[in-house]
């Protein structure tokens, strides 16, 4: 039994620790960066200029703020319920850190290869649902309660399509292993021909992330920051961390499922070194078009938010998923199964945005300007 | 950990890798090896829940060790917008969206049929997709019930 | 549903008092409203203000004419020009005072462009409410921040102006007065056209204001709203236009009339407006004649006939009245403020209630209240 890890002869365990605690590091790290990043760039999309002022160009706000969350009183309300406040953070956490051992980073990078890493993924990450019920209902308050039955309803919801459109892109490429995806996607990336669950997987990934325009369990002019009102210094920013990473780690999987991982365009051949700018480019890609719906979506209402996932998204994964299923059970030719399966996509986006379109405009004039001649006099 | 090796693409496209997957020796039997590997592979699983853990304890602890803390009456109160708070919050709330869990726990059912059938239905040919067309087919009648019914109106 | 009932039955919920403000991020200042809530739904709403009751109104009558005006700066505090503006006209009327053309044509400019600067207040804040993070709000500071460097040359102050004077205006504007109010007017023009890119034509947007907090034009003149709020229901009651003061009636505008009363009709309707007031400051940028800004003979203090007078502008809010009781003297007997934002504000049960929690949110943040004026 060897470990290809430094090329040393180690122990699985030893093995399994080394890799974990680099990813503990990196983690961070990526966290810290991300908060800048989106600092930065939300700044950009707002005309402002973002931090400056901590360290080059700002670097080094994240580091700032760290030091302050920790030195900051770590609050408990009076009324709150020890156990499930204390372990709300917690919860949320772990989960989203248990997450990233199914991800292939580039080629022979990874924690572990699962060969179910696609369902251990969707399996473990939905469990930081509990900690934020945790949260919100052991802080005996009012918005935070308030905000956890909005994310339990969320979470159930989209819940289904994201593992629905990941599901259609398994059975397009017949694995649940992750890096084999990659290497399917080696000369044409997924999101080609799934664009449909592509388009899904965006919209309830914003929503598992609870990313505006899904940010409603947290929606800060309704519930003031939703389960984690009562939260503060650094078990507030377990929360946080929490947040950036899964961002992260969405943002990981939807290049390896849906843009192919570190294999397309430039193929498997290349160095690592390739291999990780590719991964860094698409990932970000991804991040940036999270930041970039941030800037400029008003938030969702709950009730639409459901509807708009149980009546829209979940018969269009379905679907999706049984048009995957005809190409595959009759093993139609390489291209034409591809080239049927893009247009159904497309399609299925185009009858999404019909929908949207319908529903949301409503033929009703804008309120025209009274002439003057026309104007009352009191 | 194996090395991942070449793999070999199939002419749907399909990649077929089996190294991780249970190998029958030569006499038959599964070789043991293998599942040693799938234990290994899911050592991490155990392992990251006690360093997210630990993680989360010990910036718990930092911020024990750094953070002044006081005992104070009024700043232990819960938010209430800068009032008292009005009563309880333990109290039983409203969930209107219980019809919602019901029809999660369904379907979420259903996508744990799904993930086998997923996999192995090209081998098994049309009759199994044919199949699941019936099932999702049964569950598009039990959304459709619902939603006439009024079940995914949140009032 | 069928079963409703009996679900209801066994597991009987209570209704939750959710305590919305003083300290809310989206209450505008120090507002309070206690909110019965169903899970989601609004059943009722409960006002409370006051918290920020400084006694404006008493105090003005402990000072004289000229000292008033602060106060009613403070007021209002997003549009000081057009508060400023109805309490100077009052103590005109009283005192009988004529004032130049210039300064008319001054003051509208003045009030027009705080007009502006108060829309586009109430567009960054009210896309905080709908949950746009910061954009519009950072849009609406970028053209206020220019409007209000312009007042900072013109007065000397960025919001507590106390530039109008009985009579006319304290001093004469900087010469090269209409050259900044056109530059500005430009910036103004592309930020008008920002927020329509950003939040008019976005589904999101759209889906969550439109129908939502709707009121009918019979409903809002019993509440006793006025300006856009009550425009956006179909009644085209503008001050300007009915009773026009200054030289409103020299100028050609539109009056913005909304048909849904929703709170998409408030927004476009203050939207609209911007593009109202751009054309009426053009209007008078072309037609500011030359000459005083004050009168030929003002007395050294300012004392007024025994006499009531009642004058009423349109602020960027609605209908800002100004009731004012002199018994001879030079202070006021009884200054009463007719606040456009507490009429208006008493529609909120009305709008919110049998709505989601969030829509009450939006629904409070499309009356555009300003607390200092509700409390004063």
């Amino acid at each position: 039994m060897t470990s290809e890890l430094f090329g040393a002869d180690l122990n699985p365990w030893v093995d399994a620790i080394v890799r974990l605690l680099m990813w503990v590091g990196f983690m961070t790290v990526v966290a810290m960066g991300l908060i800048y990043l989106e600092r930065k760039v939300l700044a950009r999309f707002m005309a402002r200029i973002g931090p400056q002022k901590t360290g080059p160009m700002g670097l080094l706000q994240s580091v700032a703020d760290a030091l302050k969350l920790i030195g900051k009183e770590d609050l408990r309300p009076r009324n709150a319920d020890p156990w499930t406040f204390e372990l709300g953070p917690y919860l949320v956490f772990i989960p989203i850190f248990m997450s990233f051992l199914a991800i292939p980073l580039v080629f022979d990078w990874h924690i572990r290869l699962f060969e179910l890493g696609l369902l251990y993924f969707v399996a473990i990450s939905s469990i930081n649902l509990v900690g934020w019920v945790m949260a919100g209902w052991g802080s005996d308050n009012r918005y935070a309660m308030l905000g956890a039955l909005r994310a339990v309803a969320q979470g159930i919801s989209y819940e289904l399509p994201l593992v629905l459109s990941l599901v259609a892109v398994a059975i397009f490429n017949q694995t649940l292993n992750l890096e084999e995806m990659i290497l399917f996607q080696g000369q044409t990336p997924n999101i080609l021909w799934q664009p449909l669950a592509f388009m899904i997987f965006f919209v309830a990934a914003l929503a598992e992330m609870n990313r505006p325009p899904f940010d409603i369990p947290v929606g800060e002019s309704e519930v003031v920051g939703g389960p984690f009102v009562e939260y503060s210094g650094i078990r507030w920013s377990m929360f946080f961390l929490g947040e950036y990473t899964a961002l992260f780690i969405m943002a990981l999987l939807a290049s390896v499922v849906f843009l192919g991982g570190w294999a397309w365009p430039l193929g498997e051949e290349l160095g690592r070194w390739w291999q990780v700018i590719l991964m860094t480019v698409k990932t970000s890609a991804f991040i940036f078009l999270v930041f970039w719906v941030r800037a400029s979506m008003p938030r969702l209402r709950i009730d639409q938010l459901m509807a708009f996932s149980w009546k829209v998204l979940l018969p269009l994964t379905f679907a999706q998923v049984l048009v995957n299923g005809l190409v595959l059970a009759y093993e139609w030719d390489y291209w034409v199964s591809r080239v049927a399966l893009g247009v159904a996509g497309l399609a299925g986006i185009v009858l999404l945005y019909a929908i949207i379109d319908r529903s949301v405009r409503r033929p009703r004039p804008r309120p025209a300007p009274v002439a003057q001649s026309e104007a009352v006099t009191a | 950990m194996l090395r991942l090796g070449r793999m070999a693409v199939g002419a749907s496209g399909a990649t077929h890798y089996c190294a991780l997957r249970p190998v029958r020796g030569e006499s038959g039997r599964l070789v043991e090896l293998q599942t040693d590997q799938l234990f290994n592979n899911y050592i991490p699983v155990l392992l990251a829940s006690i360093v997210g853990f630990i993680l989360v304890l010990s910036a718990l602890i930092g911020s024990r060790l750094l953070a002044p803390f006081s005992q104070d009456r009024e700043k232990s109160t819960t938010y209430e917008c800068g009032m008292l708070p009005l009563r309880r919050t333990s109290t039983n709330v409203g969930m209107r969206f219980y019809l919602y869990a019901i029809l999660f726990v369904i379907f979420d059912v259903e996508a744990v049929f799904i993930f086998p059938w997923a996999l192995s239905f090209v081998g098994i040919g049309p009759m199994a997709y044919w199949t699941m067309v019936i099932f999702i087919a049964i569950l598009a009648l039990g959304l459709g019930y619902a939603w006439k019914k009024g079940a995914l109106q949140w009032r | 549903m069928v079963v409703r009932p009996e679900i209801e039955r066994e597991f009987e919920t209570q209704d939750l008092l959710l305590n919305v403000g003083p300290q809310h991020p989206s209450t505008h200042g120090v507002f309070r409203m206690v909110m019965e809530i169903d899970g989601e739904l609004v059943k009722d709403v409960v006002p409370y203000i006051g918290y920020l009751h400084r006694g404006a109104e008493k105090l003005c009558e402990t000072m004289d004419y000229r000292q008033g005006i602060g106060f009613m700066d403070r007021t209002e505090y997003l549009a000081a020009f057009n508060a400023e503006l109805s309490y100077v006209m009052a103590v005109e009327e009283l005192a009988g005072l004529e004032v130049p053309d210039r300064a008319q044509w001054l003051r509208m400019i003045l009030c027009e462009m705080n007009r502006i600067a108060s829309h586009l207040m109430f567009m960054g804040a009210f896309g905080i409410d709908v949950g746009v993070f910061g954009t519009p709000f950072i849009y609406a500071w970028r053209e206020r921040e220019a409007i209000f460097d312009l007042f900072e040359e013109v007065s000397g102050d960025r919001m507590m102006y106390a530039y109008f004077r009985p009579g006319g205006l304290a001093w004469e504007v900087p010469v090269n007065f209409t050259e900044r109010v056109r530059e500005v007017l430009k910036a103004v023009n592309q930020g008008i056209k920002d927020f329509d890119g950003l939040l008019t034509e976005n589904e999101v947007f759209i889906a969550r204001t439109r129908g939502v907090g709707a009121i009918s034009a019979a409903d809002a003149i019993d509440f006793g709203m006025s300006g856009p709020s009550l425009r956006a229901s179909g009644v085209p009651l503008d001050i300007r236009r009915t009773e026009p003061y200054l030289k409103y009636a020299e100028v050609d505008f539109d009056v913005v009339v909304g048909q849904n009363g929703d709170v998409y009709d408030r927004y476009l309707c203050r939207l609209q407006e911007l593009r109202e007031s751009v054309r009426i400051v053009e209007q008078c940028l072309e037609k500011l004649p030359d000459g005083p800004i004050m009168p030929e003979k003002m007395p050294r203090m300012l004392r007024t006939p025994p006499g009531e007078v009642y004058i009423r502008t349109e602020a960027p809010r609605g209908e800002y009245g100004i009731y004012l009781v002199s018994e001879g003297g030079n202070r006021p007997y009884r200054l009463k403020v007719r606040s456009a934002c507490l009429s208006n504000l008493q529609a909120l049960k009305h709008m919110s209630v049998g709505q989601y929690v969030a829509d009450a949110i939006i629904v409070l943040g499309s009356i555009d209240i300003v607390l200092s004026e509700v409390d004063r």
